[in-house]
């Protein structure tokens, strides 16, 4: 899903307002098929961007900070996240509304990004990266004499 | 019940499980509130049961959770943030205030219910009220 549409730049929250609506979780459709059998699923991102640094949000709930691995390869950045699902052991499905499985997603990352500085915070199921950019990146304004 | 005994067949198991029960007619939508969100899995575990859903992004105290008779209702606000002064480049997350309340086709015993939230999922367990219990009856 490619989002709803930029609501203009203003940005600084979402209006909280609306019915929140169920997003149905997006599942993997990859070239590639993965070693484990098995559905993965798509985390809902969002990427923001300032003159210092990308910002990059995803949803992955039920996934512990233990479980995480972020990757930053020839500027593809891959975020992959585990799920323990020994917790359900025991546990007998009645009803069931969404399904659950490892979270896997890729961006390619045009500007270049000081690998060094990437920082990685979790919070209520919420993966945010921060993405520095590299000094010769870095946005320099050109003034007309 | 060992439901996934194989650790290589876990995952497809859990998750063909769970896709057997999306059409089970257990959960009825209460009388208040409206909305589906958020999504939910009912488990059986022993006499008790035990709902699960997930609210990524959403602070604990931004949940609220009623349980009365056999209805549980589930209400809050999910709020996303940006910083000022950003250029959005993808726009995925919802945000908004929810509502949903749910009647479980069983008895509950109210004083026994525990709500736990880690890493952006809520789980609430409930116990079976002890009236409500199925009694074996021995044959002779």
């Amino acid at each position: 899903m490619s989002g709803q549409p930029n609501r203009g730049m203003e940005g600084v929250m979402a209006t909280a307002a609306q019915e929140l609506a169920v997003h149905e979780k997006k599942e993997l459709v990859s070239k590639e098929e993965k070693t484990v059998p098995g559905r993965y699923y798509i985390p809902y991102t969002d990427i923001h961007e300032t003159d210092e640094a990308i910002t990059v949000v995803m949803e992955m709930p039920g996934v512990e900070k233990k479980d995480i691995n972020v990757s930053l390869e020839n500027d593809v950045l891959r975020v992959d996240g585990q799920i323990d699902f020994a917790k359900y052991e025991g546990m007998e499905p009645v009803y069931t509304e969404y399904n659950v499985g490892p979270y896997t997603r890729a961006f390619t990352v045009s500007n270049k990004i000081d690998q060094e500085k990437i920082s990685a915070q979790v919070e209520d199921g919420v993966l945010t990266l921060t993405l520095p950019k590299a000094k010769e990146a870095l946005l320099r304004r050109i003034s007309i004499g | 019940m060992a439901l996934f005994p194989d650790p290589f067949e876990r995952l497809p198991g859990l998750q063909q499980a769970l896709d057997t029960f999306r059409t089970s007619g257990w959960l009825q939508p209460g009388l208040s509130g409206g909305g589906t969100y958020p999504p939910m899995n009912v488990f059986r575990k022993g006499d008790d049961f035990i709902v699960i859903t997930e609210v990524p992004g959403i602070k604990t105290s931004d949940i609220e959770v009623q349980v009365k008779g056999n209805t549980i209702r589930l209400a809050g606000t999910k709020s996303v943030t940006y910083g000022e002064k950003v250029s959005l480049h993808r726009r995925e997350r919802l945000a908004g205030r929810f509502d949903r309340a749910v009647t479980l086709p069983i008895e509950i015993n109210p004083e026994g219910v525990k709500a736990e939230c880690r890493d952006g999922v809520l789980a609430l367990f409930l116990p079976r009220a002890e009236r409500d219990k199925p009694k074996t009856i021995q044959v002779a």
